[in-house]
């Protein structure tokens, strides 16, 4: 028989010991697993979907807003910039590309954005089926919403007003109709459904529309909803359908402004040519002009910052019911060796030495370490599942499930030899173990 | 087999107490009597090994145990010794067949499970060998012990008051139980004890 089955059968003799150190255990590595996965995989996530662009120019309101919406598309956009404004901006000598990005409306929850394709290019994004868009209401759609919503080449659909699932009116009169779909890119652009400016204006352009009338009651009441963001330039309908209830345009709706023929987007944008533009650029476009500028990667950054403090808060809580945990191991053991005094004093009589006895303890310790680490791994994990339920259904975001990461090992290093430490300190009885006595005492 | 000269043993408290030298065959057995507190349990810890003593010395099986290191020690007395304790000792957590087959397994590996069930059978476990050891009766207890205490046929057996918990009928059992098993071993017996009863079935006896 190996030790190694005499100390199983020991740990798990005491059920109730073990339930609480592995509970203690597998609470604090859970907690850290799922926080460090769940930070860095956003910090992945959004370092990779704002990558492309070193500036977002929009309708002025919060910058992390604007680049919320526009370059993350989670947050509803601020509002909208008159197209003929920001295109000057498109011949700066800093600027190398300026992608016009317009959109307000969504199918099936996902979002349908108006860009050139410059915009699918500046992710790499290549087509595994199709073409590209030519045409008005030509669709190419991520990898992420063709599986889920089951898009085919040729499939049309009919689009869905404001940027949630639920509830908006229906413009069909004008159908979409699936040319492309994309390769999966890990970026956010797996969640869009991308098609030209032009689509979004035609689709929004009440001027021309024969349900110019109907559409329009339609648009303010349905999205009474949607809250919070008021937009300075907010817009109402040119037909004098003024919002009763003082809601300022919020959802990012494109239909065109009073004045016909001035094109709207909601933002543009900005990759930079020269660093120099980072310096100057936004500066310029917040003092003079209408417009706001913000820059996604200083956005992200404070982002994170302000999520680093909740990681660091969890991770102490973690660590210090990790200490708590090694505690409880200590004290279990304790007893336990205490307990066994005489079945230790029988085996040294079976001709087991100190040092086999000390194996035995730690042997125990680190099957209960490890049991706990793994148990608490899995639950981070399942964790790390069960918010990827949430922020794909929420957010079009979904997390991965990954295998164990180097400081997740460490991690395990770490707890064993905490449980060594504990078991050590607390089997010192062993050395000075009177067997002659421990055997006859009563 | 056993022989001990001069063997004297200090207390913590100072107490001295020297002991009778005795010399045993192999294949003898040989009862030691006296009475509660004269230091019989501490003649056989002597014996084992298992103290250090004052002066003196024991040689078992022509090992004289003063020459042995620590380690040595423990591998001589898990190889050629087996032990019957006044209390009953076992692991706790193992069940009955697995605690024999611990005891096989130290200090020479072994998995003899035919000894095992054969052991078992002689001394009415069989039918309790994947029992937890804490469901056996005060008895089968006892029988388990005796088990732990030949199973890896010793040379010696150092029983310590093997009887003293039993009834007349219980104890004539077990002694005609341990005589028989040292026999089919080829080990033999040394037994302490203050019950006058166990007298009569050994020729060997000397008083303490």
């Amino acid at each position: 028989m190996k030790l190694g089955y005499l100390a199983f059968k020991n740990m798990v003799s005491k059920p109730l010991n073990l339930l609480l150190s592995l509970l203690l255990l597998s609470l604090s590595v859970s907690l850290v697993t799922f926080v460090l996965q769940l930070s860095q995989q956003l910090g992945g996530q959004l370092s990779k979907n704002i990558a492309p662009f070193d500036m977002v120019v929009g309708a002025k309101g919060s910058p992390l807003q604007l680049v919320l919406s526009s370059v993350l598309h989670v947050d509803v956009p601020t509002g909208n910039i008159k197209l003929e404004e920001a295109s000057k901006l498109q011949k700066h000598p800093f600027v190398q590309t300026a992608v016009p990005v317009s959109y307000g409306d969504n199918y099936k929850g996902f979002r349908i954005l108006g860009t050139p394709p410059e915009y699918i290019d500046q992710y790499n994004a290549q087509l595994s089926k199709g073409t590209l868009y030519n045409m008005p209401f030509e669709v190419v759609a991520g990898s992420s919403v063709a599986q889920r919503l089951g898009l085919q080449l040729g499939d049309s659909f009919i689009s869905s007003h404001g940027l949630a699932a639920s509830g908006g009116e229906t413009h069909k009169e004008h159908p979409f109709i699936v040319k492309g779909i994309l390769e999966p890119t890990g970026a956010v652009v797996d969640q869009l459904l991308i098609t030209n400016l032009e689509s979004i204006w035609e689709a929004h352009d009440h001027g021309e529309d024969e349900h110019h009338d109907e559409d329009g009651h339609h648009e303010e009441d349905e999205h009474h909803d949607e809250d919070g963001h008021h937009d300075e330039d907010g817009h109402h309908d040119e037909d004098g359908h003024h919002d009763e209830d003082g809601h300022h345009d919020e959802d990012g709706h494109h239909e065109e402004d009073g004045h016909h023929g001035e094109k709207e987007i909601t933002s543009l944008l900005i990759k930079f040519k020269s660093p120099l533009g980072m310096v100057q650029l936004p500066r310029f476009i917040n003092e003079n002009t209408s417009m706001q500028a913000a820059l996604p990667g200083f956005e992200v950054q404070r982002l994170m910052g302000l999520l680093g403090s909740g990681v660091k808060t969890v991770n102490g809580v973690a660590l210090a019911i990790l200490l708590v945990s090694a505690l409880s191991i200590f004290i279990s053991l304790l007893k336990t060796i205490r307990e066994r005094r005489q079945e230790l004093a029988l085996l040294r009589t079976y001709g087991l030495r100190t040092g086999q006895l000390l194996g035995l303890a730690l042997l125990e310790g680190v099957f209960l370490a490890f049991i706990g680490f793994v148990l608490g791994w899995l639950l981070g994990r399942l964790g790390i599942w069960g918010v990827s339920q949430y922020t794909q259904a929420s957010y079009g975001y979904a997390l991965q499930i990954k295998s164990p990461e180097l400081l997740e090992i460490f991690l395990l290093g770490l707890i064993l030899v905490l449980a060594m430490i504990a078991t050590l300190l607390a089997s010192r009885s062993i050395f000075n173990l009177n067997v002659a006595k421990t055997l006859s005492d009563v | 087999m056993v022989n001990t000269s001069n063997l004297a043993y200090a207390y913590e408290n100072g107490t001295e107490l020297a002991f009778p030298d005795i010399g045993l065959t192999p294949g003898k057995h040989l009862l030691v009597i006296g009475a509660s507190g004269v230091g019989k349990t501490t003649f056989l810890h002597l014996m084992a090994g298992l103290l250090p003593p004052l002066k003196g010395t024991v040689s078992i099986n022509g090992t004289d145990l003063n020459l042995l290191t620590r380690r040595e020690m423990d591998k001589f007395r898990g190889e050629n010794i087996g032990f019957i304790f006044q209390q009953y000792h076992f692991i706790k957590s193992l069940n009955v067949s697995d605690n024999l087959r611990l005891r096989q397994s130290f200090p020479i590996n072994s998995n003899d499970k035919k000894r095992r069930q054969e052991l078992a059978k002689r001394l009415g476990l069989a039918n309790h060998l994947h029992k937890n050891v804490t469901a056996l009766s005060q008895g089968q207890r006892q029988r388990l012990c005796i088990a732990l205490g030949l199973i890896h046929r010793p040379k010696i057996i150092f029983a310590d008051e093997p009887t003293s918990n039993l009834d007349d009928t219980n104890s004539e059992k077990v002694i005609e139980l341990l005589k028989e098993e040292a026999k089919i071993c080829k080990s033999s017996l040394l037994i302490i004890t203050h019950d006058q009863r166990v007298k009569s079935h050994f020729q060997n006896h000397i008083m303490l």
